[in-house]
């Protein structure tokens, strides 16, 4: 069963002076899964990722993560795991190929490897043509997907997405969608947070977080019962509600 | 080391693919090198001088030929009365009063003394006591003159016959001896600025998160954004020095390769610098203004315009921490004295341990964790 979990997180606090980001969250993520990480503007989601994904340390609590510890392992997590944050991270002022080739090169992967890579994941794209363009030409969302698939170059167990669809057109947010059903079903575990609820309908299983809690986490449809309501939306509402 | 070589491509092909980068690089020393070489001059030329002449005769007139003759002075007309005289003082239109007392020709001729009174605008001290001591060695001489011309038997040989030799400097060129301090400056700016942007940068557009979830060690990353700027640095000086050859005729005396070894040693401690500021700073605007806070407290401390040795105590002591101090002192005398390591190196040590303690400090500060 354990081995079946590839995030268990016990007891987990994150406190910031008297201010408790993160209160005693405990939950796991099933290997393989696409698991919604969902909750309003400060409810301590970003807080949570950032812990999970190496970035912060807890204050207490267990947190395994592929395997790893993320109090004593932090760089063993981070080889296999891949991270795309709200924030664009890639390098504006260097080519497609050059910024797979950075990122690629700083996960140790070999020249060889790093072209195959580049190739087969533009091509999944039906970008080859732009891999020599600079990143500031390109739209917003080719932008978006060209992060996602830097972020699964060098085959991490789990990618982290932190919101990574904001701002972006349905039609994009739905291709992103499928390229993220693609990682999925070729066993990548994919943790990912967003404040679009049809987006959460995607997920195999959500949590919501409120006041630094988790109030609710089951599947999509389960949740919809439990609430009594018949969208995501209305579940979101209610718990926010509560709370406040 | 292969992570080193990636992240060196990437921050190479970012530097030389930004357009404003390489006049940075190459026209702003040439700039300083050319401008701050002829400016930053403590020689006084030109001066200013008024002179209030009551006596309005031949030997007056003599001793302000003497004045008007020589290469320093500057006869900005005749003052009717004291009182035009110091108003012009009080507008900065002249440096420098004569007054002439009446009687002075009488006075000399019947072999009594007389007085002349130099009055000088003292806001630039020692411009000032090099305005009145030229004076005064030009009144000395026409006394003399007045003496020998009086008692044309006697002679008047000083007993002790001085002969001043200037070494290393014999034409007491000041540009001679502000270009090794300038080329020190530009590499120093350069190194600085650039290291102290770079890092702050990927914290403004945010891809230092990114970097963050990798596993990337502290080193390899300081490392990879060190080195670049170390090399164009290092071109740098090697630039400036070509210049300061083609435009002022000055060559290294002493050892090419100790210098561009004590270069290499000293960029790495201002480097580190840069980088500590960039690791402390959240964005490219507090960066900037706290290196440039560090920068013009370094420079000016640093023996560059004025000596350090006659700075008070505190300000030497302080200067063991100013890496800026010890390579304008090694670099004068590599390049003016032709010196080699055995003369300099305490300076040298005490440059060692500050770029390891520099870089040590950059490399903890540096936190891959928020």
């Amino acid at each position: 069963m354990e081995e079946n979990n590839i995030i268990i997180v016990e007891n987990l606090f994150k406190k910031f002076g008297n201010f408790t980001a993160n209160n005693d969250l405990n939950f796991v993520v099933k290997s393989g899964e696409i698991f919604g990480f969902l909750g309003a503007n400060g409810a301590g989601k970003t807080t949570a990722i950032k812990i999970l994904s190496g970035l912060s340390k807890p204050t207490s609590g267990k947190v395994i993560v592929a395997g790893f510890d993320v109090n004593t392992q932090s760089n063993k997590l981070k080889q296999n795991i891949g991270y795309m944050s709200q924030r664009f991270s890639l390098y504006d002022d260097l080519t497609v190929k050059e910024n797979f080739r950075f990122y690629g090169g700083i996960y140790g992967m070999s020249a060889k490897n790093i072209r195959l890579k580049t190739e087969a994941l533009l091509k999944r794209l039906d970008m080859l043509n732009y891999k020599d363009m600079l990143l500031k030409k390109l739209p917003l969302g080719w932008k978006q997907k060209l992060a996602f698939s830097v972020a699964v170059m060098h085959d991490p167990a789990i990618v982290f997405l932190d919101e990574p669809t904001g701002g972006v057109d349905p039609i994009t947010r739905r291709q992103f969608w499928e390229l993220i059903y693609e990682k999925s079903s070729e066993g990548v575990t994919i943790f990912v947070t967003t404040h679009y609820m049809d987006e959460a309908e995607y997920c195999q299983r959500v949590s919501i977080m409120a006041e630094g809690k988790i109030e609710a986490l089951d599947t999509p449809s389960n949740l919809k019962k439990q609430f009594n309501v018949n969208t995501m939306d209305e579940v979101f509402v209610k718990i926010a509600r509560k709370v406040n | 080391m292969r992570t080193i070589l990636y992240i060196l491509q990437k921050e190479f092909i970012q530097v030389f693919r930004d357009k404003t980068m390489l006049p940075i690089i190459f026209v702003v020393p040439i700039i300083q090198l050319l401008v701050l070489s002829f400016t930053a001059t403590f020689e006084i030329k030109n001066v200013n001088l008024a002179v209030v002449d009551h006596d309005n005769s031949v030997l007056s007139s003599k001793l302000i030929s003497k004045f008007s003759g020589s290469a320093f002075f500057k006869l900005k007309g005749r003052a009717v009365n004291y009182k035009e005289a110091e108003l012009s003082l009080k507008r900065s239109d002249i440096d420098q009063v004569i007054v002439i007392q009446n009687n002075f020709e009488k006075n000399l001729n019947q072999g009594q003394s007389t007085h002349v009174q130099v009055v000088t605008n003292a806001i630039n001290g020692s411009a000032a006591s090099l305005m009145s001591a030229y004076a005064n060695s030009i009144i000395a001489d026409f006394n003399r003159e007045i003496i020998v011309e009086e008692n044309p038997l006697v002679n008047f040989g000083l007993p002790i016959n001085v002969q001043a030799n200037f070494w290393y400097n014999p034409e007491l060129d000041y540009k001679i001896f502000m270009i090794p301090g300038i080329l020190v400056l530009l590499v120093t700016l350069i190194g600085m600025f650039l290291s102290a942007m770079n890092l702050v940068k990927e914290k403004e557009i945010g891809t230092i998160e990114q970097i963050n979830v990798t596993p990337i060690k502290k080193y390899q990353f300081i490392t990879g954004k060190l080195v670049p700027f170390w090399i164009i640095a290092n071109i740098d000086l090697a630039f400036g020095l070509v210049v300061a050859y083609f435009v002022f005729g000055i060559t290294v005396l002493g050892s090419l390769p100790l210098l561009f070894s004590i270069a290499s040693l000293y960029l790495l401690a201002v480097l580190g610098l840069g980088l500590l500021v960039s690791t402390m700073t959240n964005t490219m605007q507090q960066s900037m203004f706290i290196s440039w806070f560090l920068l013009v407290i370094f420079i000016m401390m640093s023996g560059l315009f004025t000596p350090v040795e006659s700075m008070p105590n505190w300000a030497q002591i302080f200067n063991y921490l100013n890496p800026v101090a010890y390579f304008i002192k090694i670099n004068r005398m590599i390049m003016l004295k032709g010196s080699g390591f055995a003369d300099f190196q305490r300076e040298v040590y005490l440059l060692i341990v500050y770029a390891i303690s520099v870089l040590t400090l950059a490399i903890t500060r540096y936190r891959k964790r928020v």
